[in-house]
């Protein structure tokens, strides 16, 4: 297949790059005012708020970031369908649905509660799949909603950010106390520790982060009964995700550093960053032995 | 769900709730008096299959149970998203008239449960139709155990008015579902 096919969709690129760069901003002004003031507790303070804000209208900022539209069901019948469907078979409160115009096949749901979640899909990915794969894309989705995940991952990334927050006041703090003598060992003990926090935060949290895709796997296999259906449309998305270019995303948020719940992770897509999402083979042999489950005489 | 299955991420559909069919029949009688509707004798349920023999092969056996003497006959057809419908026809001039559907409906409910389906099961309907040729569904969600009426007037449009009267009239009969973004359509389902 051509490379060209999948040419790179440059305004939602832009957006993403947008938001990274205002929550980057944010954080860039924080160290301001820290360094400024030397006030750690305005400078956690304000660290947190904007988590907090992160979290609280994690709804609108994923869909600012992806450009999605809100849709009536008179607009998207077949797909306000299958989401009313998957909310009755599930219990669930029906969440805002939204579809980006985008030719990047993704979906993503969002949202601090199930009372205030959105879920988007993108056109890309509704023309490439078929309404079985649609619907076990979106009981994925949905899982995520069921699952709280906005808000687990959320908390999750507390420590790596409080770990990246004192690294960088002891940076500054350091290269400020560099002309005493005696207190550069302590701040390098303490800048070292906070760094081997972070990384491991780091690792913990993307872990983390896998366990909660192969959860919502699950439950959107179990939710639907149609294991398969999922395989294939995971592989589906997967291989053309392989040629849309998620990678310059990632290097264009420098600030992702400072921001440790990944800015655009705060809406659970099913295949954008890599490291947040177990390999498709793992995800494929859990779903291979759902399937194998639901096919056993007597499940 | 609970609360540790939220933070472990093990959500499972939950089981559905079955008894609250039975207010049907006394629910029929107003509905008559305060809009003319009465019942057509159709009735149907709509579960979700899984994928594989095994759930095929509880498919058939339910069907085959349902069709064995003394049992209601049911139709089956599969919509285009995926979900099986069965259609059960009851007579209503009979004389236990919708008392009788809902006990057949009740009964293709049961063989599900007992084969597994609870989990999967979406709906029940209960058509009714006036002499204007104005046709309502009262729609029941297992998972919720409320009703909602679904009435359909011309192609993929529905006569909201009309389903917020049937509401007003039929919420001391029924447990009307509240939250109005449950009562989802169910264009040209089997039974309407």
């Amino acid at each position: 297949m051509a490379r060209s096919r999948y040419l790179p969709d440059r305004g939602l690129t832009a957006r993403m790059g947008l938001t990274m760069f205002l929550l980057g901003l944010l954080y860039v002004v924080l160290i301001v005012v820290v360094t400024s003031y030397t006030n750690l507790v305005l400078g956690l303070v304000i660290a947190f708020g904007a988590l907090f804000a992160q979290w609280f209208f994690s709804d609108r900022i994923a869909l600012y970031a992806m450009n999605g539209r809100v849709v009536t069901p008179e607009e998207a019948p077949q797909l306000h369908g299958i989401v009313d469907r998957l909310c009755a078979l599930s219990d669930m409160t029906k969440p805002t649905v939204a579809i980006a115009d985008t030719d990047v096949p993704n979906a993503f749901a969002t949202g601090r509660t199930p009372q205030r979640a959105v879920v988007c899909a993108t056109t890309g990915l509704m023309s490439r799949l078929d309404d079985r794969e649609l619907e076990g894309v979106l009981a994925h989705e949905l899982s995520h909603v069921a699952h709280r995940d906005v808000t687990v991952m959320t908390v999750a990334s507390v420590v790596g950010v409080l770990a990246g927050f004192l690294t960088r006041i002891m940076i500054f703090s350091g290269m400020g106390r560099r002309r005493d003598s005696n207190g550069a060992p302590v701040v390098l003990v303490v800048m070292l520790v906070s760094i081997v926090v972070y990384a491991l935060a780091f690792v913990l949290t993307r872990a983390l982060s896998r366990y909660r895709e192969l959860s919502a796997d699950r439950g959107a296999a179990f939710l639907t009964g149609q294991p398969s259906a999922l395989a294939s449309a995971l592989t589906k998305i997967t291989g053309e995700m392989g040629r849309i270019p998620n990678r310059d995303l990632r290097e264009a948020e420098p600030y992702n550093a400072f921001f440790f719940a990944p800015a655009i992770a705060s809406g659970f897509s099913l295949s954008t960053l890599f490291s947040t999402h177990p390999p498709l083979e793992r995800r494929l042999e859990q779903l291979g032995s759902i399937s194998a489950q639901l096919g056993r005489p007597g499940a | 769900m609970s609360w540790l299955g939220r933070l472990l991420g093990r959500s499972t559909p939950p089981p559905a709730g079955l008894d609250a069919l039975f207010a049907v029949p006394g629910a029929a009688l107003t509905l008559e008096s305060a809009t003319g509707l009465r019942p057509t004798g159709l009735g149907s349920v709509a579960f979700r299959a899984a994928e594989g023999g095994a759930s095929a092969g509880s498919v058939a056996e339910a069907e085959r149970l349902l069709s064995a003497d003394g049992s209601p006959a049911v139709e089956r057809t599969v919509d285009s998203y995926g979900f099986t419908w069965l259609l059960v026809r009851h007579d209503p001039a009979d004389v236990d008239g919708v008392a009788g559907l809902v006990t057949d409906l009740h009964a293709v409910n049961s063989t599900l449960v007992d084969n597994g389906f609870g989990p999967s099961l979406l709906c029940s309907l209960v058509g009714f139709a006036g002499d204007d040729g104005r046709r309502l569904g009262l729609v029941y969600l297992f998972k919720r155990s409320t009703f909602y009426p679904f009435a359909p007037s011309g192609d993929q449009q529905r006569d909201t008015a009309f389903e917020l009267q049937v509401r007003g009239a039929l919420g001391s009969d029924l447990p009307v579902e509240p939250d109005l973004s449950r009562w989802f359509p169910v264009w040209g389902a089997p039974g309407l």
